[in-house]
């Protein structure tokens, strides 16, 4: 899965544009042609100041459990809307937990449940009246394998978020749909000869940038992706690079990943999760501007982590 | 390099003779096993032929004596002991198939000889209202047959879909649900004539002694087929990956809708298999039915009210009980066992299409 | 279904407490919930009818019953003739069932091995009045001519094959039974065997053959101690079958009151199962109560066979271990 070179080959700041075509040219010509900024040489305004914009996160206090077991320790944090927020750490230390916290996701299993405030546009997600059902039409999530449904087609995996809710629509406007998302996901081109095969069809990059786009169907404000990228090779790990890059005008992403390559590439801001040990919970260590993360960060754990000296 | 090349000249050719010596299959393997195979159903021929007439059961089993006695001998003789065990084991193997098709072959064969003799168009357009003597058929046992099992269906797959659906999306594994699971298996071993007692003694308390009706059968067969419902169900639910039910949450579905819209339609074709591989069973139940439907001469098409025919009960009665001439009955039972055997083929065909027809290509 | 459906629910970005599917939620969640409460309900009826009308064979007036009346007089033949005529057919059944489960999982061609297993299948369904019928005009004649003869002159010296009783002539005898009882439920012990076996981790069978073992050798140190459980669970299942077949019984044995150990006369211990199907036609009155307790034996027999085929089968694969 590496797409570049070890990260701690390298001095972060030096991680740029440039590095990303370099490192992806010999493998692909075609997709690399038109790669997009890196998101580290673009941010001018300071990302760690909270913005006032709609559909902010506001995390405070947040603890998580599986039954008796403290999976995840007072996280307070806050994610900024049109950025992309990448949450690194070692196996097991509850960063998946916690993004799946951020749509309810997380008690769908049973005997899970969460302690504290994930406050949306100033709406406690975890208050008390709130459907998590409607929670999760706001706050879209992609998977860390590709998981279209596979009786639909490619077309009908598009529609699921509207059509499993039993919402009558247009033809017209299913078909507008689809294409506008398909074309969000940088897909349509790929596929739009063949709307009605089945979407297991397609290629696993391919199948996971349909999951995006059965996700922004249904036209979420956030967008969470649990390390979408670690079932899939170089080339379509590229592509939905490409894509959250495209996205992050119109939605506010975050992103759990193991890779911390893919971290210094995409994101704006990160986040630093570890475990003290087997069965202890996991802690938010640090949380900062990516570049910072991973040139001077300011904790001891932190910097072991980046540079591969553990994890 | 220079360490083999130095070593080669000398223990080099006596090493690579043992070598390829040990390294050989067996001398036996392929065409002299075929050899051994035939002179044993030459020596069961000869076990016979003296006596002129032809002893299918001395042949075979002489044949199949004589093909295990001669590859062990013939084995130990040519080749290693590990080797002779070897092969003896795979003589056991081939020995107990053929064995086991026997049996088999010869059930589907006497069916088929035997009910061929009233494969005809009036078996299946006649019933036996006033029939004595040859002719007549079995039509309204067909009839009864059809109702008896759509009734039975109709309770029993719903109940023991929706059992299946609680095991797997609902139920998190506590005490009822394990109590549930366990009293599915106790289910699965209920014999089939108890389940039929039990369905009397159902409705003799609602209707008093004797009764006997359609819809008691079908309570009886309910029994019997629930369980296998819910096992196959589950099992096929249990099946689709829970990334798929997870997707479908992300996007807001509600949890109903998630099992009906997309966890059902990925495991559909394992579990309508399963439910026409349970008709299957539980169409040839003979037992439960002679206890509640009972048997009658005519057409009933009310499974409420009165005795009704059935083609197992049908086939059992004119075999037991044969009206004179015997040999008429006794052609009536076999064409009933015919068609039961036929009923049972089509609905397997019917799953094994199912199968390959509903089943979502993508699914790992 | 559609009609459960909550109302359309507003598109107000700022409230996520509209209520989504809930109704439809609540139903389906009843109804799922109902189907399995009632398998428990069902159950207990069971239990409690095949209770309720047995009981007056003990606590009504016995007089009218032949014999002597006394249940336990009348039950005891019939529930060793029951255990009999299993046991015997799982003997028969169980070593070619292995063979012929391992046959399928590791000797013969994958194809061939497919279409056996379907074929299998389609035999365990085959209705079990088909397999009376056979047995009583085809294998039974053949039991008599050929192999009870052969039995009593060259193995009498075993009790269950010499006693002073006339061979059947109709071959309709315990052996008879258990032979086609074996067949029936060769399938069974047969479908579950070979899954079991197929189940062999690849690394176990890999591990053995890598030491230079033969085919045999490595079934025997890698696939028949992983398999063990599943074929002692398997064989018991069949037991349970075997116990509660009736038709096949019915049909062909010609059965006496009493306890008999020679398989090969005309007079042998009817079954439960077979004997209910026999007399219940002709019933009325207490004899129908005390056939309905017999059904309750039987009952009792197959569930606790069953609880210790399902107790074997959860100790697990005792040779997988690691």
């Amino acid at each position: 899965m590496n797409l570049s070179a070890p990260a701690n080959s390298r001095t972060p700041d030096t991680l740029n544009s440039h590095d990303l075509n370099e490192a992806s040219d010999p493998m692909t010509d075609s997709v690399s042609s038109d790669v997009a900024p890196s998101a580290s040489a673009e941010v001018a305004i300071d990302p760690n100041a909270p913005v006032d914009l709609p559909n902010r996160i506001d995390v405070s206090d947040l603890h998580i459990y599986y039954g008796a077991f403290k999976a995840v320790e007072g996280v307070s944090m806050t994610i900024n809307p049109q950025s992309i927020t990448a949450l690194i750490g070692p196996s097991g230390c509850g960063k998946s937990t916690f993004l799946r916290s951020l749509n309810r996701m997380h008690e769908v299993i049973s005997g899970a449940y969460v302690e504290g405030k994930v406050e949306i546009n100033g709406q406690n997600l975890y208050g008390p009246g709130i459907d998590p059902v409607a929670v999760r039409r706001k706050i879209g999530m992609v998977f860390q394998r590709p998981n279209p449904f596979p009786t639909m087609s490619i077309a009908d995996n598009v529609l699921a978020g509207k059509k499993l809710n039993s919402k009558r629509i247009p033809k017209r406007d299913a078909e507008d749909l689809v294409e506008k998302s398909l074309r969000g996901a940088n897909l349509w081109n790929e596929v739009k000869d063949r709307l009605d095969k089945p979407g297991s069809s397609l290629s696993g990059g391919q199948q996971q940038r349909l999951c995006i786009a059965r996700a922004i169907a249904v036209s979420p404000d956030v967008l969470l992706m649990d390390e979408p990228c670690s079932a899939l090779d170089p080339i379509s790990t590229l592509a939905i690079e490409e894509l959250m890059l495209d996205l992050k005008s119109d939605y506010n992403i975050v992103i759990v990943t193991h890779n911390m390559q893919q971290a210094a590439r995409v994101s704006d801001r990160t986040g630093f999760f570890n475990i003290e040990g087997t069965g202890k919970p996991g802690k938010l260590i640090e949380m900062d501007a990516t570049e910072k993360i991973f040139s001077n960060p300011a904790e001891q754990a932190t910097v072991d982590y980046v540079t591969g000296r553990f994890g | 390099m220079s360490l083999t090349e130095s070593q080669t000249p000398e223990s080099g050719p006596v090493d690579d003779l043992v070598m390829r010596d040990s390294m050989k299959s067996g001398s036996l393997a392929g065409r002299p096993m075929l050899m051994i195979f035939g002179g044993a159903v030459v020596l069961g021929a000869l076990s016979w032929l003296p006596f002129g007439s032809v002893n299918w059961a001395r042949w075979v089993m002489v044949t199949l004596v004589s093909y295990l006695v001669l590859t062990l001998v013939i084995s130990r003789v040519v080749e290693t002991p590990r080797q002779a065990t070897d092969r003896f084991a795979t003589a056991v193997m081939n020995t107990a198939f053929l064995l086991v098709l026997l049996p088999l072959v010869s059930v589907l064969w006497t069916v088929i000889e035997r009910g061929s003799n009233r494969f005809d168009w009036a078996f299946y357009s006649q019933s036996m209202r006033g029939v004595i003597g040859a002719g007549g058929g079995g039509y309204h046992a067909i009839v009864g047959t059809l109702i008896v099992t759509v009734l039975t269906a109709v309770i029993a797959v719903p109940f023991g879909l929706f059992t299946a659906i609680y095991l797997v999306e609902y139920a998190q594994g506590g005490r009822f649900s394990k109590m549930v699971t366990g009293l599915v298996d106790v289910m699965t071993g209920i014999p089939s004539i108890v389940a039929g007692l039990f369905a009397y003694a159902l409705f003799v308390l609602l209707d008093g002694p004797g009764h006997r009706s359609g819809i008691a059968g079908a309570v009886a067969l309910t029994l019997l087929m629930t369980p296998v419902v819910v096992r196959t169900s589950e099992e096929m639910l249990r099946l689709v990956p829970n990334e798929l039910r997870e997707a479908s949450y992300a996007l807001g579905v509600p949890r109903w809708k998630t099992i009906v819209k997309v966890v059902l339609p990925t495991a559909i074709a394992g579990i309508l298999t399963g439910i026409v591989l349970a008709i299957a069973r539980v169409i040839g139940e003979t037992a439960p039915l002679l206890v509640t439907v009972g048997i009658t001469t005519d057409v009933n098409k009310n499974p409420f009210s009165g005795r009704m025919a059935t083609l197992p009960v049908f086939s059992y009665n004119s075999y037991k009980f044969p009206t004179l001439p015997p040999d008429a009955s006794i052609d009536r039972a076999w064409a009933a066992a015919l068609t039961l055997v036929l009923i049972v083929v089509i609905l397997f065909t019917i799953a094994r299409i199912l199968s390959s027809i509903l089943k979502p290509k993508g699914l790992r | 279904m559609t009609t459960l459906e909550s109302a359309p629910q507003q598109q107000d970005d700022s409230s996520f407490g509209e209520p989504v599917g809930k109704v439809g939620d609540k139903v389906f969640h009843g109804l799922s919930f109902g189907a399995a409460a009632l398998i428990l309900v069902v159950l207990a009826a069971v239990a409690l009818f095949l209770f309720a009308e047995g009981l007056p064979a003990f606590t009504g007036d016995t007089s009218e019953l032949d014999g002597d009346g006394s249940f336990l007089s009348y039950v005891g033949p019939l529930i060793f003739g029951t255990i009999y005529i299993a046991c015997i057919a799982l003997l028969l059944a169980t070593p070619v069932a292995i063979a012929v489960a391992l046959y399928i999982s590791h000797y013969a061609p994958r194809k061939l091995a497919q279409t056996l297993g379907y074929f299998i299948d389609l035999l365990a369904a085959i209705p079990s009045v088909v397999y009376g019928l056979w047995g009583i005009s085809v294998l039974a004649p053949i039991m008599s001519r050929s192999v009870f003869p052969w039995l009593r002159d060259n193995l009498g010296f075993i009790p269950i094959f010499g006693s002073d009783v006339a061979i059947a002539a109709s071959g309709r005898s315990t052996f008879t039974v258990g032979v086609v009882l074996a067949v029936m439920v060769l399938p069974i012990i047969t479908a579950i065997s070979r899954e079991v076996f197929l189940q062999t981790p690849r690394l176990h069978e890999e591990a053995s053959l890598a030491l230079g073992s033969t085919r045999w050798e490595m079934i025997r140190q890698a696939v028949l101690p992983y398999g063990r459980s599943g074929v002692i669970s398997g064989a018991m299942l069949g037991l349970g079958r075997a116990l509660g077949e009736t038709m096949a019984v019915a049909i062909i044995l010609s059965p006496a009151k009493g306890y008999f150990w020679d398989v090969l006369t005309t007079q042998n211990s009817n079954s439960i199962a077979a004997n209910i199907a026999l007399q219940f036609p002709e019933s009325s009155g207490l004899e129908v109560n005390r056939l309905i307790a017999t059904g309750l034996v039987l009952f009792l027999i197959t569930f606790g066979v069953n609880s210790i085929a399902r107790r074997v089968a959860n100790t697990g694969f005792s040779g997988a271990d690691g």
